[in-house]
C-alpha cells in the first residue's frame, strides 16, 4: 500500500504546526524517548498510556506537566518513570474531572520516580492491579493539611502482591499511604506526613509494614477491619522498625469517614484486626498514645463481620515521651485518670454479642512500659461504662506465632516481562503505515485545547 | 454518495411493515451498503465512524440514517448525561440475533455493535432543536468480548473521528428552566469507557436488558425528535427475527419510568439508581470495593447505602455520616455527591458536569419518605 502524499503533507505540516509537543516524524509512534512537558503534553500523556504495548517504559521528562483530566492505565507490564519525585511534578491542581489524579486497573506495572500533586479526589489508585510497584514517589497537597484535600495519597485496593518502597505522601484529608482489601503487601522506606493518617492497612491480609518515617499525622499507622465490604477479615500483618513519631497534626478528615475517629496523636492503632504483630518500631512524642488496641466500636448490621481484634502481640518496640495530652474521644477519659494516658491503651473490649473471646492482646513490653485497660468490655461501645485499669491482659496459653516475611510473588528489582501473557488482550494499536498516519492526523484532531465556544454547540 | 436531507416526513415514509420488515431488517433504513461484517471482528478501530457504513453519510440538522440490519432503538430510562439527548443503534451481522436474557444486559452475537450518540441542544427547553452531534460511542461484540471505542463528531456534523484520548467541549447553553448553563463536555477517553463499563475484567453493555428496553418502539427521525408507537419493542424484535427466546413483552420484566410520576416513588427512585449508578455500584464494577451496591436487584439494606457509613469516600462525603440517611436527603452522602460538580465528590465520577436537577429531586423525595 502507497502512502498518499497529500496526507503526508497534511501530516507533516500538523506537526510543524504543533512543533514540539507530540509529533515530529515517522519515530512520531516509536514513543522512545521522554515525554516533555507543554501544551499538549497531557494527552500526549493519556494517548501513550492507552497505546502502550506490553513490556514498554514510558518515559517523562523532569518538569511540571499541568493536567485538567484524570489519567488512567489499562494496559499490563507497562512502566510509567519519571525522572524523580521532586524533578518531575504532575500537577493537577486545574483537575477538573475524575476521582483521582492516575488510575491503574492493569497488572504488574510499575510507578517510579515522579510526583502527584494536588488532585481534587485521591492521588494514585489501583484498582484490581496485581504485582504493582510504587517506588521513589512523592503524593502531596501543597498546600498542606486541609479537609479539601483528596483521600488517599497512594490507594492499591483489591490487589494481590503490593510494593510501595520509598514514597513520600503528605496531606491526605484520609490515608497518606492506604492499602484497602488487598493480599501481600509491602511498605518500606516510605515517609507519611501531615495526613489525617499515615499509612493505613485495612480490610487487607499478609502485609509487611517497616522502616518508614511517620511523623506529623493525627495517627500515625492505622492497621483497621471495617464492616460492610467484600473484604473483611484483613490478618498476619507485622509493623516493625517503623519511627512513628510527633503525630500531632489535629486531624482533619471529614467527619462520616472512620479515619475522623482516631484521636490526634496516636501513634499505632488497629482496629478489629487480626494477627497484628508489633515490634521494634520507635514511639515518641504522640500525645494522645503510642500505640492503641481497640475493637470496632460503632453498631454495625453486618453479620459476617467480627468487630473484635485478635492476636495482637506487642512486643521490643522503644517508647518515648508521649500521651500527655490525650484528644479527641479518649480526652475525657484521660481527664478522669489525670489527663495523661500511658504508651499502650487498649480499650478492653473482648465481648461482642454475649460471646467473650480470649487472647485479644499480648502485651509483651517489659514491665516498664506503660499500659491501661480502659474496661470498656463490649461493643458496640459505651465510653461511660469505662471501667480502667492497669492490669494487663492474662498472655494467651499459646504463644501467636508471628507471621512469616512477606514474599512478593515477583522480584521487584528485575523489569516486567516484555513476553506478553496468553490472556494479554490487543492493545488495538494499528499495524500498517497508512493506518498509522491517519492515526497521528486523528489524535492531532483531538488535540485541540478546550475552550468555550461562544455560541452554542 | 450525496447527502440526503430527511425530516420526519421522509422517515416516515421508508417505515417498513409487515412481511417486507423480514426482508428490510431496519424500520427505516438508508440506502446505501451496511457495515462490512469481517471489519467488526478484527482488526483496529477505523480512523472515522463513516467507514463502518452504519449510517447513510450525515448532514448537519439532520437525523443519521441507519443503513440495512442498524435498528434504532430506545431505553426506559437513560443515564443523565449533561442534558445530552441519546440516539441509540444496533448492528446485527447476517444471520444472527440477540440472545434473551431475563436480567442482565441481552446476549449481543459475536460481531454486533452498539452505538450510542450524543447530541446536544442550545436550549434545553426544547432539546431535539438545532442539536448538534457530539460524539458517537461504538461498542463491538467481538469473539473474545467487548472493544469500546470513542468517535467525535467535527465541525461540519458530516462524520466523526477516532479519539482514543478523549475529547474535551465546551458550551453555553439555556438549561431545562431557561437559565444559561455552562457544559464542560468530556468525551470519555478508551480506559474511562471502561471504567462504568467494567463487569469483572471485561467490558460489556449497560444500558440494554429486557427491563430496560420493553417499552413502545419510537421512530426516531431526529436528534431527539421520537414518535411513539404502538409497537412493543420487545416484541417488535422477536417478530422480526431480531430476537430469540423472548417470551411476550407483557411476561417480561419491566423497569418503571423514574419519571412517571404515577409510579411508585420507590420503584421509580431505584430505576433511577441502576442506571445512574450501578453501572460501577455493583459486585463486579469499578466501585465493588466500595461495598455500596445499587442495582435493581439488590435488597434494601446497608449494601444498598442506608445507614451506610462511607470508606473511601474522603470529603466525598461532606459533612454526612451516612450514604442514605433515611428521612433525612439533606443530611445523606448520597444527595452531596449528586449534587457536586466537583471532582472527587461528584457522582458519577465520569460523564457529568453538571447537575440532574430531576435526578436529585426524585431520590430526595425517596430518602424523605424512607422510615417515616
Amino acid at each position: 500500500m502507497t502512502r498518499p502524499a497529500p496526507l503526508r503533507l497534511a501530516v507533516t505540516l500538523l506537526c510543524v504546526a504543533l512543533a514540539g509537543a507530540a509529533c515530529s516524524s515517522k519515530s512520531d509512534r516509536d514513543r522512545s524517548g521522554p515525554l516533555s512537558p507543554g501544551p499538549l503534553a497531557a494527552t500526549e500523556l493519556q494517548l501513550r498510556l492507552i497505546e502502550a504495548k506490553p513490556g514498554t517504559t514510558i518515559t517523562l521528562a523532569a518538569g511540571k506537566f499541568e493536567i485538567v483530566d484524570g489519567l488512567s492505565l489499562a494496559v499490563d507490564r507497562v512502566t510509567l518513570r519519571g525522572a524523580g519525585p521532586d524533578a518531575t511534578i504532575l500537577s493537577f491542581a486545574g483537575q477538573t474531572t475524575a476521582g483521582e489524579g492516575l488510575l491503574v486497573t492493569a497488572d504488574d506495572v510499575r510507578l517510579e520516580g515522579f510526583a502527584i500533586e494536588d488532585t481534587r479526589g485521591d492521588g494514585i489508585k489501583s484498582k484490581g492491579a496485581d504485582r504493582i510497584i510504587y517506588r521513589d514517589l512523592r503524593v502531596e497537597w501543597t498546600g498542606g493539611p486541609s479537609e479539601k484535600n483528596g483521600a488517599y495519597g497512594i490507594y492499591p485496593v483489591e490487589s494481590q502482591d503490593v510494593l510501595i518502597d520509598s514514597v513520600t505522601v503528605r496531606g491526605a484529608s484520609d490515608a497518606g499511604i492506604y492499602v484497602g482489601q488487598s493480599r501481600n503487601i509491602i511498605v518500606r522506606k516510605s515517609r507519611a506526613e501531615f495526613n489525617v493518617a499515615g499509612i493505613e492497612i485495612e480490610n487487607s491480609s499478609q502485609a509487611d509494614v517497616f522502616d518508614n518515617i511517620v511523623t506529623r499525622n493525627s495517627g500515625g499507622i492505622l492497621v483497621f477491619n471495617l464492616p460492610d465490604l467484600p473484604i473483611k477479615d484483613g490478618r498476619d500483618i507485622r509493623v516493625f522498625d517503623n519511627q512513628v513519631f510527633a503525630n500531632d497534626t489535629p486531624n482533619f478528615a471529614p467527619p462520616g469517614n472512620i479515619v475522623a475517629s482516631v484521636p490526634t496523636g496516636t501513634g499505632i492503632m488497629v482496629m478489629a484486626a487480626r494477627g497484628v504483630h508489633i515490634f521494634r518500631n520507635q514511639l515518641r512524642l504522640n500525645r494522645t498514645a503510642h500505640v492503641l488496641v481497640a475493637a470496632y466500636f460503632l453498631p454495625t448490621k453486618d453479620a459476617a463481620y467480627d468487630p473484635l481484634p485478635h492476636r495482637v502481640v506487642l512486643r521490643d518496640n522503644v517508647y518515648g515521651p508521649g500521651g500527655d495530652d490525650p484528644q479527641g474521644m479518649l480526652r475525657p477519659l484521660a481527664r478522669a485518670m489525670g489527663g495523661r494516658l500511658p504508651s499502650v491503651v487498649w480499650d478492653g473490649v473482648d465481648t461482642y454479642g454475649g460471646v467473650t473471646v480470649e487472647g485479644s492482646l499480648d502485651m509483651l513490653e517489659d514491665g516498664s512500659v506503660g499500659f491501661i485497660d480502659l474496661g470498656l468490655v463490649s461493643t458496640p461501645v459505651d465510653f461511660a461504662t469505662a471501667r480502667p485499669r492497669m492490669t494487663r491482659p492474662a498472655p494467651s496459653p499459646r504463644m501467636p506465632v508471628e507471621p512469616p516475611p512477606v514474599r512478593l510473588a515477583f522480584d521487584p528489582a528485575m523489569p516486567p516481562s516484555a513476553e506478553p501473557s496468553p490472556d494479554a488482550p490487543a492493545t488495538g494499536v494499528p499495524a500498517d503505515p497508512l493506518q498509522a498516519i491517519k492515526g497521528i492526523q486523528e489524535r492531532l484532531q483531538t488535540l485541540q485545547p478546550a475552550a468555550p465556544s461562544k455560541d452554542g454547540p | 454518495m450525496t447527502n440526503r436531507r430527511r425530516g420526519p416526513e421522509g422517515a416516515r415514509a421508508c417505515r417498513v411493515t409487515g412481511a417486507a420488515a423480514a426482508l428490510l431488517l431496519a424500520g427505516c433504513a438508508g440506502r446505501g451498503a451496511g457495515p462490512d461484517p469481517a471489519r467488526l471482528l478484527s482488526g483496529p478501530p477505523p480512523s472515522s465512524l463513516s467507514a463502518f457504513n452504519f449510517f447513510d453519510d450525515a448532514a448537519a440538522d439532520t437525523a443519521l440514517m441507519p443503513r440495512p440490519r442498524v435498528e434504532g432503538y430506545s431505553l426506559v430510562n437513560a443515564l443523565f448525561s449533561d442534558h445530552a439527548v441519546k440516539d441509540r443503534h444496533v448492528y446485527l451481522p447476517p444471520g444472527s440475533a440477540i440472545g434473551y436474557r431475563e436480567d442482565g444486559v441481552l446476549e449481543f452475537p459475536v460481531g454486533s455493535a452498539i452505538l450510542k450518540t450524543f447530541s446536544l441542544a442550545p436550549d434545553l427547553r426544547d432539546p431535539s432543536r438545532g442539536a448538534r452531534r457530539i460524539e458517537t460511542r461504538v461498542l463491538v461484540r467481538r469473539a473474545d468480548g467487548w472493544v469500546a471505542w470513542p468517535y467525535v463528531w467535527n465541525a461540519a456534523q458530516t462524520d466523526a473521528t477516532y479519539a482514543p484520548v478523549g475529547a474535551r467541549r465546551s458550551w453555553q447553553v439555556l438549561d431545562p428552566a431557561g437559565t444559561p448553563l455552562k457544559i464542560a463536555w468530556s468525551v470519555p477517553n478508551q480506559n474511562q469507557c471502561k471504567t462504568c463499563h467494567q463487569s469483572g475484567d471485561a467490558i460489556a453493555p449497560l444500558g440494554p436488558t429486557a427491563r430496560n428496553l420493553n417499552r413502545m418502539r419510537v421512530a426516531q427521525t431526529g436528534a431527539g425528535v421520537t414518535t411513539p408507537e404502538t409497537l412493543n419493542q420487545l416484541d417488535d424484535w422477536t417478530h422480526r427475527g431480531l430476537l430469540v427466546g423472548a417470551p411476550r413483552a407483557a411476561a417480561a420484566p419491566r423497569v418503571p419510568e423514574a419519571f412517571d410520576a404515577d409510579a411508585p416513588l420507590e420503584t421509580r427512585a431505584r430505576a433511577w439508581l441502576d442506571v445512574n449508578c450501578a453501572h460501577c455500584h455493583q459486585r463486579d464494577g469499578s466501585a465493588s470495593n466500595s461495598g455500596l451496591y445499587l442495582g435493581w436487584s439488590e435488597k434494601a439494606g446497608t449494601a444498598l447505602g442506608y445507614a451506610k457509613r462511607p470508606v473511601a469516600a474522603g470529603r466525598g462525603a461532606g459533612e454526612g455520616l451516612f450514604v442514605i440517611e433515611p428521612g433525612h436527603p439533606d443530611r445523606s452522602i448520597m444527595i452531596h455527591r449528586m449534587a457536586s460538580t466537583e471532582p472527587g465528590v461528584a457522582m458519577p465520577e465520569l460523564g457529568r458536569s453538571v447537575v440532574d436537577p430531576q435526578g436529585v429531586a426524585l431520590i430526595s423525595a425517596w430518602i424523605a419518605g424512607l422510615g417515616v
